[in-house]
């Protein structure tokens, strides 16, 4: 079954689902959201402005993963609450253009995009605890989106949330619809948030470090069935974090963030064998290896994000780069094509192709990953989406 | 729930026996003896000795406390030496009156209280949240009886002049005299409509309403900033985002996800506001004249009369304590993550 | 040495020119300093600052600024049953129902509210101090006992407390400043109690103690210091309880027994009878009670809210 099949059929039950009457039907060629030029600034008390999004573009397409890294304060979650409407109306000033299906969603008018969040748009937040109201029971929080979305019964809502939750790997899901947040464990949680997101079935779902605040084990779980539902619906992701394993296991392509901007994009398995800007370089460079030689020094990149220079003045990442020369004062430098199809990168000196820095893997098929975040292993073996007729290294 | 409920009671002992000495201790602290302390100046040998007998003050310290404590506990508070009566009866008469004032008082609070903090939650920041807050402060710093006066004069008694027009509501009682109603349980509108005697209950209101405003005003100063604050933090969660992600209506999001979480602490806060209520009964009923223990208590104050002080304090330390307890209480249910334990 | 000077140690000069300037704002600043320029910047910390400088002012300068001697109750004969005499060249406001001059008055007035106000916070400061350190510190036993009492002491309204200790000291000038004292020591005890717990479960605390220090220096010369903020963002808003209950208390009748005194409460007294025709003698006490009550109120509002670490960004 084509993603557009799915969409709007059920996947596996034969219970009529919410009416798609509503919807028109994905064409799978077009660009399902595209972010242009998206620039927010938050402005402070006593004068000082954040600039946390700098003129930030990429694109989805239907189906597609893609993922967006960086640390703590480049600006990935802001990207992502721009793109949902979600930052607060007051102190904070967006400017660009979000399309989704064409549709700039940051002109539009407030009825019509809540009509399209939950339904169409969603997302997934990064701490399920607070994400949850805890007043009210975890069936009435799922059921309030199908509701709103579609015209079914209160009772055939009940069902649909007990079979979402169900098929989220809540067990004794019955049971769970009358409970409160806080009777269920973290994990189960944050199932419960992916199956209020998923419910109406929606064209693209934004995860925010949906992991980051769950124990290792059940991360690996929750990413496992983020990927498998994804894949069921046909819906598209954008993947938020800062653990290049979690990239390197679910996304098609990958954007690097560092103080606002992207820096670097590229398709997955190219970013992670040719990675060509210095922080992504850094990045990957800095992961603790199991086949490394014992006694190897750890290479961190050095300095924090508050060394930083405005990009307007010059390259950003500049003061924490071995390589920085003056020619990386250049005020705005653009993200430039540079290497294979689909690579783009913002940096005057960025790396050889084959770079000795960057260790190549001796063996791709079951590259052992380490995620800066732990000690688990992601292997950067094919999954569904890589195309067959990929070159192997020797 | 039932064990929560029993345990909180068995609580309140200690703390009644512990009130019990203090008062006893207050008592024995009085300047001059005891017994002429609780009968006053008008003290004769003979009811000094009465006293003395009934108390068991002229006996050893710890009789003397059992004897007291044991008094207290039978609801023998004594006698007011000024009117001759009994005190505890004086105040199960009056109490009806000081509780019809306060329903209005909390009712004024919560009905103007929470609509205008949630509206100055929405807009914080903006000229109407300031001038909110700015008046939510004044609420609380005006003396309550200046507020009453004030109230009374312009409303009641009239200033001479244009301003003579606002001079609508009654100056002083529960209601006129001309009004000959029945009363059963004492809480004037409540008889009123349990007679049919529609106008008398509607008498008692008129004269419920300047005194329930200037009782009123600091527990509406403080339930305003209570919800404010209270929304702020809400608003902030991240639940309201996630609802605001799912695209659901404004109206269901200000119900079920801002409100809910937001009257918690609120609820408390009113609660708690009856101590601040009982507070200033007393100054408001003075200057209204009416005739609620509030009034009761100044004139002994005045007058000196330790003996409706004394059982004043248990009085208001129990309701207090009761009060609190019912408050516990209504956070259990409304809370359900405290209803677990 | 950082760790990017070793990275760069012959750094672009375009690029050590422009990082020269980044981060020069946001040095940290010690929590005194912080709060202070953050008080700076707000508005009603401000104007509650004002208040209270002009509140002290008048009330330490009185003898300077009043015209007479407080409460002199010479121009009796010119205060008729209908009517007190108004504004004149001699006396400021005119006269007060007992034939003072009404501007001493109210001088001597802030003057008598002051000192009370200050005195009985500082009891309740102390006393409390004294309970919840005992209480916090030490715990156990002593502090189940401690917080029992102060339970049932805070189980009755701290005005109908303050009247009943009053009412024991009978009628004199100190009664009132002792009474609304001993009534906030419930108050500043749970406070401190509060405070001293949270602060001894940090890890500072413990760090100290496996470092060897006796637990009485770590209380005081640690623990106590960091609770201090809250102590006096309570001892702010405590004064101006204090100054209301003050003028409740005079209202009631205890204090001291001359019905003339110079205090804003005890003026209320007398005014209630003349209401309508002399409205501004309540009406001036009533407004002094209420400004410096605000003053204080905004002051420490403002306070509390510059010394909140969660705020602080």
């Amino acid at each position: 079954m084509s993603p557009v099949e799915q969409h709007t059929t059920t996947a596996s039950s034969d219970r009529t689902l919410v009416s798609r009457s509503r919807r028109e039907p994905v064409n799978r060629s077009e660009v399902l959201l595209e972010v242009r030029d998206l620039d927010v600034t938050f402005a402070r008390r006593g004068g000082r402005a954040t600039h946390a999004v700098d003129g930030v573009s990429f694109s989805v397409r239907p189906g597609e993963v893609v993922g967006i890294v960086g640390e703590s304060g480049s600006g990935k979650s802001v990207t992502s609450l721009a793109v949902m409407g979600l930052l607060p109306r007051r102190g904070v000033q967006v400017r660009g253009e979000v399309l989704y299906r064409g549709r700039n969603l940051l002109t539009m008018p407030a009825g019509e995009l809540a009509d399209l969040r939950g339904s169409e748009l969603a997302m997934v937040f990064q701490d399920p605890m607070s994400s949850l109201n805890p007043v009210v029971p975890v069936g009435t929080q799922v059921t309030e989106v199908l509701l709103r979305h579609s015209d079914i019964s209160r009772s055939a809502a009940r069902d649909e949330a007990e079979d979402l939750l169900r098929r989220c790997g809540i067990p004794d899901p019955g049971r769970r619809l009358k409970e409160y947040p806080h009777q269920l464990s973290g994990g189960m949680r944050q199932r419960a948030l992916i199956a209020i997101a998923l419910a109406c079935r929606p064209a693209l779902l934004i995860c925010d470090e949906p992991t980051t605040a769950l124990d290792v084990t059940i991360q690996a779980q929750v990413l496992e069935l983020l990927k498998e539902l994804v894949a069921d619906l046909g819906t598209a992701m954008v993947m938020i974090t800062h653990d290049l394993g979690v990239v390197a296991g679910l996304c098609d392509s990958v954007n690097v963030m560092y103080a606002g901007r992207v820096v670097e994009s590229a398709p997955r398995r190219e970013l992670f064998e040719h990675p060509r800007h210095r922080y992504t370089e850094g990045l990957l460079g800095s992961i603790p290896r199991l086949d490394a030689p014992r006694g190897d020094p750890l290479q961190p990149i050095p300095g924090t994000p508050r060394d930083v220079i405005a990009w307007s003045a010059g390259c950003a990442f500049a003061p924490r780069c071995r390589h920085a020369a003056d020619d990386c004062v250049v005020p705005d430098l653009g993200l430039e094509p540079l290497g294979r199809a689909g690579h783009l990168v913002r940096c005057v000196h960025p790396a050889p192709e084959s770079s000795p820095e960057h260790r190549a893997p001796r063996d791709h098929r079951t590259t052992e990953l380490s995620g800066p975040s732990g000690a688990r292993a992601l292997s950067v073996s094919d999954s569904a989406s890589t195309t067959a007729g990929e070159e192997r290294h020797g | 729930m039932l064990r929560f409920v029993i345990r909180r009671l068995l609580l309140l002992v200690p703390v009644l026996v512990g009130l019990s000495v203090l008062l006893f201790a207050w008592v024995r602290a009085l300047p001059g003896d005891p017994a002429r302390a609780l009968l006053g100046e008008k003290a004769t040998p003979e009811s000094i000795a009465q006293v003395n007998e009934q108390y068991g003050f002229d006996k050893p310290l710890l009789t003397q406390y059992l004897t007291y404590s044991g008094r207290l506990l039978r609801g023998d508070f004594g006698s007011s030496p000024r009117t001759g009566l009994p005190v505890l009866g004086t105040f199960l008469e009056r109490f009806p009156a000081t509780v019809e004032l306060s329903v209005s008082a909390l009712l004024f609070a919560v009905v103007l209280g929470i609509p205008v903090g949630y509206l100055a939650a929405k807009r914080a920041g903006g000229w109407l949240d300031r001038f909110f807050v700015a008046g939510s402060l004044l609420g609380v710093v005006v003396p309550v009886f200046v507020l009453a006066y004030l109230l009374k004069i312009v409303f009641a008694v009239g200033i001479p002049g244009p301003l003579h027009v606002l001079a609508v509501l009654p100056t002083s009682g529960r209601q006129d005299s001309r009004i000959d109603a029945t009363h059963i349980t004492n809480f004037y509108v409540l008889d009123g409509l349990l007679t049919r005697e529609w106008d008398a209950s509607w008498n008692a209101v008129t004269h419920l309403v300047l005194p329930g405003i200037a009782l009123g005003c600091i527990p509406l100063a403080i339930i305003v900033r209570m919800t404010r604050a209270s929304v702020i933090d809400v608003l902030n969660e991240d639940y309201v985002r996630t609802a605001q992600a799912k695209g659901l209506a404004r109206g269901l999001i200000t119900r079920r996800h801002v409100l809910r979480n937001a009257m918690l602490p609120v609820t408390t806060t009113i609660g708690l506001q009856t101590g601040a209520l009982l507070a200033g009964a007393v100054l408001t009923e003075s200057v209204f004249a009416f005739n609620g223990i509030g009034s009761y208590l100044f004139d002994a104050i005045s007058g000196l009369d330790f003996a409706v002080l004394q059982g004043f304090i248990l009085f208001i330390a129990v309701i207090y304590a009761l009060i609190n307890l019912v408050v516990d209480l209504m956070y259990g249910v409304i809370d359900p993550r405290l209803r677990a334990a | 040495m950082t760790a990017l000077d070793v990275l760069q140690p012959e750094r672009p000069r375009a690029l050590a020119a422009l990082m020269g300037d980044a981060g020069a704002d946001d040095r940290g600043t010690s929590l005194w300093r912080g709060a202070f320029l953050r008080l700076r910047r707000n508005p009603s910390a401000v104007v509650g600052a004002v208040i209270v400088l002009a509140f002290v002012a008048v009330a330490l300068l009185a003898p300077l600024i009043a015209p007479y001697r407080q409460a002199s109750t010479e121009w009796i004969d010119q205060v008729t049953p209908s009517s007190v005499p108004g504004p004149s060249p001699e006396h400021l406001l005119g006269l007060d129902p007992f034939g003072s001059d009404l501007f001493t008055q109210l001088v001597y007035g802030a003057r008598a509210s002051l000192v009370i106000g200050v005195v009985s916070t500082a009891l309740g400061l102390l006393g409390g101090a004294v309970l919840g350190t005992l209480a916090g510190g030490l715990g156990g036993w002593v502090d189940t006992l401690v917080m029992r009492v102060v339970d049932i002491l805070l189980s009755i309204p701290s005005l109908l407390l303050a009247v009943s200790i009053a009412a024991v000291l009978g009628q004199r000038p100190s009664a009132i400043m002792i009474a609304i004292g001993a009534a906030q020591v419930p108050i500043f005890a749970r406070l401190l109690r509060g405070s001293m717990l949270a602060q001894r479960n940090q890890d500072y605390v413990l760090a100290s103690r496996s470092l060897g220090l006796k637990r009485r220096s770590i209380i005081l010369g640690h623990v106590l210091p960091n609770s201090l903020g809250p102590v006096i963002v309570q001892a702010t808003l405590t004064l101006a309880t204090a100054i209301i209950e003050v003028a409740a208390l005079s209202y009631l009748g205890l204090g001291a027994p001359d019905p003339a005194t110079a205090e804003w409460g005890r003026m209320l007294v007398k005014a209630q009878d003349r209401l309508q025709s002399d409205p501004h003698l309540a009406l001036l006490p009533g407004a002094c009670i209420a400004v410096t009550a605000l003053g204080f109120t905004l002051f420490g509002e403002a306070l509390r809210e510059a010394l909140d670490p969660k705020s602080r960004r």
